[in-house]
């Protein structure tokens, strides 16, 4: 097991150089850069840009060497001195930027990954467990409608109605006065009663599509004659689906874990900018959209990173659970 | 043991299935006895209803079947306040099925080992954890104790090295292997009845010997009531000393192995019986294989009268199509479900 998880991770090595190249590259691909785009802005604000001032400090970002130069600093300065380059948009280095912001996604994240499992793995058991009854086709029905409900939409109406109804501001993760606050207990209470209508939006949607493979999964599960040989020893009903079909229709969680977290990181955007929540995806869009180059090729390393180590996680959690895959590996 | 006294009776047992294409008469009217200690074989063709009547007897038929009608009644042998064994009968088809009384006897009184060692066991819990489960769930032992009667109960299935092998995961095991595990399992409670559903129909035939013998010889140990369910008649010329003979849901002959063997009286058993090789034939002598002509009727739409008429030989126009045939003793314990013996 041990032997495996190593191997495993030698080849993560290679594949992050890999997406890092490729990143860097496709981040490039649009014509001019972020000074081009710096200069439009400006002119349409009215100001007049010299072309030698853009071009001095095309210079002093080192923004017209080759790609490739321009790719082996940023990537020694990461490897080496934990420099993630410069963002140019917030005249700031890009380490003081997203550390902040990359913990909070992954609050935001994973308390929706938990809430949604919570709440979709029983209700997808009872649907299974009393199929074609009125409460399934309820939950059918409700659950494709939540599978069907974008995001930002449901945060604009949970926005609208908490305004016009209650008087409430729900955007945000923060109150006026912790938004700039250095961290303390009360900021993270704060943060705390901010959390749960971003986290009940976001786990929306992943909630309604798991209920739907906790269903169909079980449904497979559940005319399998080893669940006949537990009903036959005597046990009863409750016990014998929760730990016989449940605990293997579930494998799919295990194994997608991995991925589900970057998921909802790009889903987690137009929600995040609706309700202007201080997450990455925001951020990110941003960095793109006005090719602030090292930001993004930053943030997209990142969540690369975090993709590939939750791949591992969840390859190991699923050969935790399921002893057959154990044996291949 | 004294193998007169009752222990099983089905009467008139119908379980039907309610699919949206129709209904399905998967067991129309059963009848059988089982007494203490005996060895009796179901046999018959797939879809005869051999398996619905087992789950029917465990009160596990799937959905959507069910039981319409008949009575299921187990006589259960009983400690009574004053030490002495008493018989109680249970009429199994008044129970809740999941209900706590059902469930104390599923399992201890009766127990189920089934067709496909390789799907029964949960692939995700080891082989031990399975049977100790069985055991502290129908006796009052501590987890260590269950564990010590699990091996012992391996080990007296013939499962080599049983201390090593409980805490094995089923795919780590043999066909053969699992299907010891699996009547180790279903043995570990000491029940009265033991119903094997074709246990040995996906093995291999030296382990399908292997494991008839085991099961020949656990009876002789233990004293149980075998209910041997099988479409293979040299399995029950081997286990079983009575057999039914079941067809389209219903038992079309009934006798001992020897009566039903030599002497068979159905069209149907004869048919099943001229199927099978033999050895020992000489060459001069030796003909083609007969098969049963026809195939199993459509079960949304049974034959009228006899339904095995259609494919009978010696069908009679006119009487076989027309009436239910009447259930008549053609010789001591020895019935038919045919008109050619009124």
């Amino acid at each position: 097991m041990l032997g495996y998880v190593l191997r495993r991770i030698s080849i993560m090595v290679p594949t992050l150089l890999i997406i890092s190249i490729i990143s860097f590259v496709i981040i490039q691909l649009p014509p001019g850069d972020y000074l081009t785009s710096y200069a439009a802005q400006l002119r349409t604000m009215g100001d007049i840009v010299q072309q030698e001032e853009i071009d001095a400090l095309r210079q002093r970002y080192g923004l017209g060497q080759p790609v490739y130069v321009q790719y082996f600093k940023w990537i020694t300065g990461i490897l080496l001195r934990g420099d993630w380059g410069q963002s140019m948009e917030w005249q700031k280095p890009v380490r003081d930027l997203i550390w902040e912001r990359l913990a909070l996604t992954m609050v935001l994240s994973g308390v929706s990954i938990l809430v949604s499992w919570f709440v979709a793995i029983p209700i997808g058991v009872y649907s299974a467990t009393h199929q074609y009854s009125i409460p399934d086709y309820i939950l059918s029905i409700i659950s494709f409608v939540g599978v069907g409900t974008p995001g930002f939409m449901l945060a604009l109406v949970i926005m609208y109605v908490a305004m016009t109804a209650f008087g409430l501001n729900v955007g945000g993760l923060f109150s006026q006065e912790y938004l700039a606050a250095p961290w303390s207990w009360a900021k993270v209470v704060d943060m705390l009663k901010h959390l749960w209508i971003p986290v009940l939006i976001i786990a929306l949607g992943s909630t309604a599509g798991s209920i739907r493979t906790t269903r169909a999964n079980l449904l497979d599960e559940l005319n399998k004659p080893y669940v006949e040989t537990a009903r036959a020893k005597g046990l009863p009903e409750g016990r014998l689906v929760w730990k016989y079909p449940v605990r293997v229709a579930l494998n799919p969680f295990f194994s997608t874990v991995g991925w589900s977290l970057a998921n909802l990181i790009s889903g987690e955007t137009l929600v995040s900018v609706v309700l202007s929540l201080q997450t990455i995806g925001p951020m990110m869009l941003r960095a793109l959209t006005s090719q602030d180059m090292y930001l993004a090729g930053s943030f997209l390393l990142l969540l690369s990173t975090m993709t590939v180590l939750g791949t591992l996680v969840s390859d190991i959690l699923l050969a935790w659970v399921d002893p057959r895959i154990r044996m291949e590996a | 043991m004294a193998t007169d006294q009752l222990l099983l009776e089905v009467k008139d047992l119908k379980t039907y299935f309610f699919l949206e294409e129709g209904t399905v008469r998967a067991v129309d009217g059963v009848d059988m006895v089982i007494r203490r200690g005996q060895a009796l074989g179901v046999v018959g063709e797939s879809g005869c209803g051999k398996s619905v009547t087992a789950r029917s007897i465990l009160r596990i038929v799937p959905r959507p079947g069910r039981i319409v009608q008949g009575e299921i009644t187990l006589h259960r042998m009983r400690e009574s306040k004053n030490g002495r064994t008493v018989t109680e009968a249970v009429r199994l088809t008044d129970l809740d099925p999941m209900g706590v009384e059902m469930r104390s006897i599923r399992g201890a009184e009766i127990a189920l080992v089934p067709q496909e060692p390789m799907m029964s066991l949960s692939p995700v819990h080891t082989l031990g954890n399975q049977i100790i489960e069985a055991i502290m769930l129908h006796q009052r032992v501590t987890k260590a104790e269950a564990r010590e009667r699990a091996i012992h109960m391996l080990d007296l299935v013939g499962m080599p090295r049983p201390s090593r092998t409980i805490d094995r995961y089923p795919h780590e095991l043999s066909g053969g292997m699992r299907q010891r595990g699996m009547i180790a399992m279903a043995l570990c409670c000491h029940p009265s009845l033991l119903i094997a559903d074709e246990p040995t129909t996906a093995l291999d035939v030296t382990t399908e010997a292997q494991i008839l013998k085991l099961i020949r010889g656990l009876r002789q140990e233990l004293g149980m009531a075998i209910m041997y369910i099988t479409h293979n008649l040299g399995v029950v010329a081997q286990t079983t000393e009575d057999v039914i003979v079941m067809y389209m849901g219903k038992v079309v002959e009934e006798a001992d192995v020897d009566s039903l063997f030599h002497d068979p009286k159905h069209p149907y058993t004869r048919a099943l019986l001229r199927s099978i090789p033999r050895l020992g034939q000489r060459t001069r002598e030796r003909q083609r294989l007969e098969s049963i002509r026809g195939s199993v009727p459509d079960p949304y739409a049974l034959p009228k009268g006899c339904s095995f008429h259609p494919r009978c030989a010696q069908a009679i126009r006119g009487v076989c199509d027309r009436e239910e045939p009447p259930y008549v003793e053609v010789g001591p314990a020895h019935k038919v479900r045919c008109v050619l013996y009124c």
